[in-house]
């Protein structure tokens, strides 16, 4: 009965969410982009770009966040509604980047939970098109309840039992 | 009951009263007739309409601003201190992180001042700079079309985005065949540029030219006579030749106040004194001439790269993009293989099993890079916000000693004060648009 | 953090345009040692060239007999005109720059800073580059001040656009510009300590983990110069 439930509310988050757009620097201009005719956001229902927080669940975090700029960033994460997501777009909301220095924030996951990191610098239109599926994805299969604690738990021991990247190998 | 509110407090900006709810009725009735109705609005730093993470605080009285101030610093990078530990080729990469709506006029800037250091300037192969000029002036457009669109979409526009973002993508994907990125490309490196056009490279810029004056006709057909946009633009955010004097202001806004000041005229850099443009100017100063001037600038552009692309593909065709001292081009003699990826397998195979100087020579290069005389130097282009100068100093090691961007955003933002102070609030999001900052640029 | 890492400032600057000094065939051993010192340019004698020339007698008529007292020294290098100006006197100098009708340089293109710590007793310079409209000439004014006593005279009165360009360089390099309106910091948080772009501030890298292995941040690897 639960696994239904999930299931349906899963489809009806992941059709209706409701990006605020946290447009920082070059990332921004091409997530704009992707809200242009060429790529065309709204094929996947995420056409209307939120300017309040309190009427979003997603926060794509576009670009460097400097050390004035995160306290802005997680008030605005607080302000957002239950449930809610977080994309870092870019290196340098993913891990700071190529900017490792004073001024920036090593990634926005210091200041927010991150729930997708997509590389590049920037990003293309296509990637965070991608990004955005697999969040969707992600969303759509999210649990409830005693099964959501116990995903949680799976998803812990799992990445607890990951070997570092230098034991995994290259990719075969 | 007691005091109808919990507090008054005296502040420099006037009386503050704190409320503790309920009480709404009694602080209405106390304050009708007073005079002192100032209303302080915060806007930003994440605001949709403020042009990336820029704060104004803005001081109100009814609809009248009267006093506009900017708060910025919220996207500051620390690039010019990180390029302090690395090369200076590896420079380009930083810089062009800078102004992202305008990337390669950072990147031209910097290597104008490393070249000016190094005492190369006049042996750049003419080809380098004419696809440095093309690359700009390709550059402004998608520059310029940013501009109006985001332009149109604060004001509650949305068809000039759609328009402005479609040509703006058929411009990337040129710089992308020709770099292979779209933006941030460090494609200009001191000596020249780092690879050569593609093939087919013409042939694509040639497209572009042919369908880009039609969009641009267009766009002049949607907004240079429509009533709504003439209202919100005309004789708004007025700043004169004066006030742009003192304040330092260079760029559309300069021209729209009636200078044709532009460097590519008057201190021609990378060849400009050859080509055939105009300077566009209007005497207007207001947020409608700034526009003006942003869409003929957009025609000359296209009249420049129609000439610099008859260059490259006729009398130019086949010449060296990199200066020709191999202590300087680098990375040293690199081409895209047949791959498209990767080195020239030439050179690798030269420097793996030909040549074990060669090798040395190479790998000297692309670890330690080249050394730059002591000294300093200071190098402007005319990118499409203005004047974009860098201070340029070296130690005589391979890295800077210091670089500073002299960035048109960062001076131009001074104007806000200046051209919304005494306008109605609606207009502020207008006068910040037509200054065009980009935030990269400001805070760097 | 140690300032071992950091890369030395040679003593005197290096004249050379390639990478190991030589633009023919010359050394390509790889030992980067090999060079050829000169000393730093400090003054330049008359003639300067060009319309240099033009530009310090205008000044030289302008300020009369003061003119000795209010620049220290004159450097012509790479195609730029550069005068060292005594900071007591930058505001009467930048007045006379703007004003005359022969100079008229009425373009301001900010101030610059740079932070010198081996120069002794003037470790910290501010660089103004300014630009004539009128004349189409550029000109560039150099004011130092020590670390210890770290003033220089605010120039906001006469170009109201170093406004923020002054405020920028105090808050990078922690010069204070007396007289300017409001000296606050424009690019860190307002509770930031220290001045980052000081040569004494650390880059303030973390050190980064790539596939198990750990690099350390720019300023703190092996320099190869």
């Amino acid at each position: 009965m639960l696994s239904t439930v999930e299931q349906v509310a899963g489809w009806a988050r992941k059709n209706s969410v409701w990006p605020a757009t946290f447009g920082l620097a070059c990332c921004a201009i091409e997530l704009m982009s992707t809200g242009g005719p060429k790529h065309d956001l709204a094929r996947f229902g995420m056409e209307r770009a939120s300017a309040s927080p309190r009427q979003a669940d997603l926060m794509i975090v576009a670009g460097r966040l400097s050390q004035k700029m995160a306290p802005v960033l997680r008030q605005i994460y607080d302000q957002m509604a239950e449930p809610k997501w977080v994309i870092a777009m870019g290196v340098c909301a993913s891990s700071g980047g190529m900017f490792n220095n004073y001024a920036i924030v090593q990634g926005v996951d210091h200041v927010v939970p991150v729930d997708i990191y997509l590389p590049g610098c920037p990003p293309r239109p296509e990637m965070l098109i991608d990004a955005i599926v697999k969040l969707h994805d992600k969303i759509q299969n999210t649990k409830f309840g005693a099964h959501r604690a116990k995903q949680i738990d799976e998803l812990e021991l799992q990445a607890l039992r990951a070997l570092p990247l230098i034991d995994q190998g290259s990719a075969k | 009951m007691s005091a109808p509110y919990e507090e008054i407090t005296d502040a420099t900006e006037g009386k503050v009263y704190t409320v503790s709810g309920n009480d709404w009725t009694e602080l209405v009735e106390t304050l009708t007739g007073q005079q002192d109705e100032q209303l302080v609005v915060n806007m930003g730093p994440q605001h949709p309409s403020t042009h990336g993470v820029l704060r104004l605080v803005l001081n109100l009285d009814g609809e009248t601003v009267t006093e506009a101030r900017t708060v910025i610093g919220y996207l500051h990078t620390g690039i010019e201190k990180n390029m302090e530990f690395r090369t200076w080729t590896q420079g380009t990469t930083f810089v062009t992180r800078m102004d992202y709506l305008a990337p390669i006029f950072n990147e031209t800037a910097y290597c104008l001042g490393v070249e000016k250091l190094l005492g190369i300037t006049d042996r750049v192969p003419e080809r380098a700079q004419a696809i440095r000029v093309m690359m700009m002036e390709l550059t402004r457009i998608s520059s310029h079309m940013v501009a109006i669109g985001t332009f149109g979409m604060e004001l509650g526009a949305t068809t000039p985005f759609l328009f402005g973002s479609r040509e703006r993508e058929m411009v990337l994907d040129v710089m992308e065949y020709i770099t292979g990125l779209r933006m941030n490309m460090a494609y200009i490196r001191p000596g020249g540029v780092s690879v050569d056009l593609p093939a087919g490279a013409v042939d694509k810029v040639g497209e572009l030219l042919k369908i880009m004056p039609q969009r641009i006709k267009d766009m002049r057909k949607m907004l240079d006579a429509n009533p709504v946009y003439l209202a919100r633009t005309k004789d708004v955010a007025y700043l004169d030749l004066t006030g742009c004097m003192a304040l330092g202001i260079t760029g559309p806004m300069l021209r729209a106040a009636g200078l044709p000041w532009d460097l590519r005229k008057s201190q021609p850099y990378c060849g400009y004194e050859t080509y055939e443009f105009d300077v566009p100017t209007e005497r207007t100063a207001d947020v409608y001439g700034r526009y003006l001037v942003r869409m003929a600038e957009m025609e000359q552009s296209l009249k420049i790269i129609e000439q610099a692309l008859d260059r490259l593909s006729g009398p130019l065709k086949g010449d060296r993009v990199m200066v020709d001292d191999k202590k300087i081009g680098w990375p040293a003699q690199l081409a895209l293989g047949p791959d498209g990826l990767g080195n020239s397998p030439d050179h690798i195979a030269h420097i793996m099993s030909g040549s074990m100087e060669a090798l040395i020579h190479h790998f000297k290069l692309v670890t330690e890079g080249f050394r730059v005389p002591a000294g300093q130097a200071f190098a402007s282009v005319e990118s499409p916000r203005g004047e974009l100068g860098a201070h340029v100093v070296s130690d005589g090691g391979t890295r800077p000693y210091r670089v500073h961007f002299r960035d048109p955003s960062f001076t131009n933002l001074q104007a806000v004060p200046a051209t919304c102070e005494g306008g109605m609030v609606a207009d502020v999001i207008s006068a910040v648009a037509s200054i065009d900052p980009v935030m990269g640029g400001v805070d760097r | 953090m140690s300032s071992d890492n950091l890369p030395g400032v040679p003593e005197e600057p290096i004249a050379r345009t390639g990478m190991f000094g030589a633009t023919g065939t010359g050394d390509t051993s790889g030992y980067g040692r090999l060079v050829v010192r000169r000393k730093p340019e400090l003054s330049t004698p008359r003639p300067y060239g060009g319309y240099f020339d033009t530009v310090a007698d205008e000044l030289e008529r302008a300020l009369g007999a003061e003119l000795a007292d209010a620049v220290e020294r004159v450097v012509v290098d790479r195609g730029e005109l550069t005068f060292h100006v005594r900071r007591e006197r930058l505001v009467e100098v930048a007045r006379t720059l703007r004003d005359d009708p022969a100079l008229r340089f009425e373009l301001s293109l900010g101030v610059s800073g740079v932070h010198y710590p081996h120069l002794e007793g003037e470790e910290l310079h501010a660089v103004i580059h300014l630009c004539s409209i009128t004349h189409n000439k550029r000109l560039r004014l150099e004011v130092s001040c020590p670390d210890a006593d770290p003033h220089i005279p605010s120039t906001v009165s006469v170009y109201p656009t170093h406004d923020w360009h002054e405020r920028e360089t105090w808050d990078f390099f922690g010069i204070v510009f007396d007289g300017h309106p409001a000296l606050t910091r424009i690019m860190m948080p307002d509770d930031w300590d220290g001045h980052p772009q000081r040569k004494d501030y650390p880059l303030g890298g973390i050190p980064v983990e790539y596939r198990g292995a750990e690099i350390p941040a720019p300023d703190q690897r092996r320099s190869y110069s």
